[in-house]
């Protein structure tokens, strides 16, 4: 399954303010080993895209993911759902 | 990967931890020498991060009770509540518990973490929503993790984040359990409860308060934010510990839900635990006694908090946002945090070291409990400290 276009891009910008600057961010990118994420900036950032969407994420959902790619597929299923 | 190579940042940590002066991170309490003092490296020390609220782990008449105990029923249950681990003390507790707070049921626990284990765990499960606050202790988040419920975190302290959430989960609201805390263990700032039930009871929602640092410490009776607040009719779950105000160990829950007997037999962490022993629940027993018939002692710890508070203010200091025994102190970075902690125990006082991530915003804090312990001068002497380090000849400087 391929993430829509429109929530990875907001999700990739998000991360990018939040990330080392000038660090390359991709659908690849793991936000714990590339970018040294820890737990409370991985807060952080599902609030802001909570509240962007609109959406609740659960936290039992966290442990499967680790790429940008895996949080905006989650983002989707999560607003599919909706 | 080896099982041990995810404890490899610990040992980093550990080692920067040292650069800075600590030790060890496990401070020993050679000797108690009362509630608020003991011998900690060789040295009188005043103790003032030990939630011991109400100042009772010395108390004649808990440890006569437990004394008694001891002798007349051993020092173990060696069982569980639905083995062999039921006294006749345990059902005596769980009623005065009940009585206390004015419900119809309660349950002890041997802990206050397996009371929220246990409780979340059994009330919901895989297909439920619990919705709790983001500083929530980590028992907390523990029990929800057990539930295989969905977790949902509010923002601290935000009804209306709380309202959002519910509102999110549509028809599944109405069977969600939101749980928030009577005093947050960091900070010692209260939930806003008044707003939180309205919301809750919007969307039809089951609430539980962890009155863990607010028994003994908020409310006409010691009762908690529930009382204090005048909503505990509204809070379906009120969970707690016997190890802070009560001078002991143990968890309880209360509740007016009758079904909340049905729940210990669905509840493992309760099912597969012995049960507390007879002398801690002799000491938790005559330690509410003395909370119901001593509201001075309660007296006692909000002057002791207040006179602490505004003395740290003075100086200065970041503080929590609002004066609660739970005085905290927010530093500037966790090496700083570390230096004036280790200068603090030097001078013969003891708080409570956070380090991120432990701290609810990232941030380093020194954690001061005050106890009804606590003499007036004591409180002064750990003011007057916090004070000297202040003085740029005594700051605790780089140790690397």
């Amino acid at each position: 399954m391929q993430p829509n276009k429109d929530i990875l891009t907001q999700v990739t910008e998000l991360i990018k303010s939040l990330a080392p600057e000038h660090q390359d961010i991709n659908e690849a990118t793991d936000l714990v080993a590339d970018l040294d994420f820890d737990s409370l900036k991985v807060m952080k950032l599902l609030e802001e895209l909570e509240d962007r969407f609109d959406i609740s994420v659960p936290l039992n959902l966290l442990p499967s993911i680790r790429t940008v790619e895996d949080l905006a597929l989650q983002l989707q299923r999560i607003i599919d759902e909706e | 990967m080896a099982i041990f190579d995810k404890f490899k940042q610990l040992a980093a940590t550990r080692r920067t931890l040292a650069q800075c002066g600590l030790a060890s991170v496990n401070v020993v309490m050679e000797k108690l020498l009362s509630p608020t003092e003991a011998i900690v490296n060789g040295r009188r020390t005043i103790l003032a991060g030990t939630n011991n609220y109400l100042g009772l782990t010395f108390d004649p008449g808990c440890i006569d009770a437990a004394c008694r105990a001891l002798h007349e029923s051993g020092t173990g249950t060696t069982g569980s509540r639905a083995a062999n681990g039921t006294y006749s003390g345990h059902v005596a507790l769980e009623k005065e518990l009940a009585d206390f707070f004015d419900c119809r049921h309660a349950i002890v626990f041997s802990t206050g973490y397996v009371a929220n284990l246990g409780m979340i765990a059994t009330l919901v499960g895989p297909g439920d929503a619990v919705v709790i606050d983001a500083d929530c202790h980590a028992s907390i988040y523990d029990g929800c993790t057990l539930s295989r419920a969905d977790i949902i975190r509010f923002r601290h302290n935000d009804p209306a984040d709380l309202d959002k959430r519910l509102r999110r989960l549509g028809d599944r609201a109405a069977n969600a359990l939101v749980i928030v805390e009577g005093l947050y263990s960091m900070l010692g700032d209260r939930a806003p409860l008044a707003e939180i039930v309205t919301v809750k009871k919007r969307y039809g929602a089951y609430l539980m308060v962890d009155e863990a640092h607010s028994l003994g410490v908020l409310g006409d009776h010691g009762r908690g934010l529930a009382e204090e607040t005048g909503v505990a009719r509204e809070v379906d779950f009120i969970i707690g510990t016997f190890s802070k105000s009560l001078g002991a160990i143990g968890g309880y829950c209360a509740s007016n839900h009758p079904e909340l007997d049905l729940i210990r037999f669905a509840n493992r962490p309760y099912l597969f635990t012995a049960s507390p022993s007879p002398s801690v629940i002799a000491s938790t027993r005559q330690a509410l006694a003395t909370l119901r018939a001593r509201p001075e002692l309660r007296l006692r710890l909000w002057e002791n908090a207040h006179h602490l508070y505004h003395r740290l203010q003075d100086l200065g200091l970041t503080l929590g946002p609002e004066i609660s025994p739970i005085v905290a102190i927010r530093m500037n970075s966790p090496e700083e945090t570390v230096r004036q902690w280790c200068a603090l125990l030097e001078r013969g006082v003891y708080v409570n070291l956070v380090l991120p991530p432990a701290s609810p915003d990232g941030g380093a804090l020194l954690r001061c409990s005050m106890s009804a312990g606590h003499t007036p001068e004591q409180v002064d002497q750990i003011a007057d400290i916090f004070a000297a380090l202040q003085e740029p000849g005594n700051a605790p400087g780089p140790m690397v």
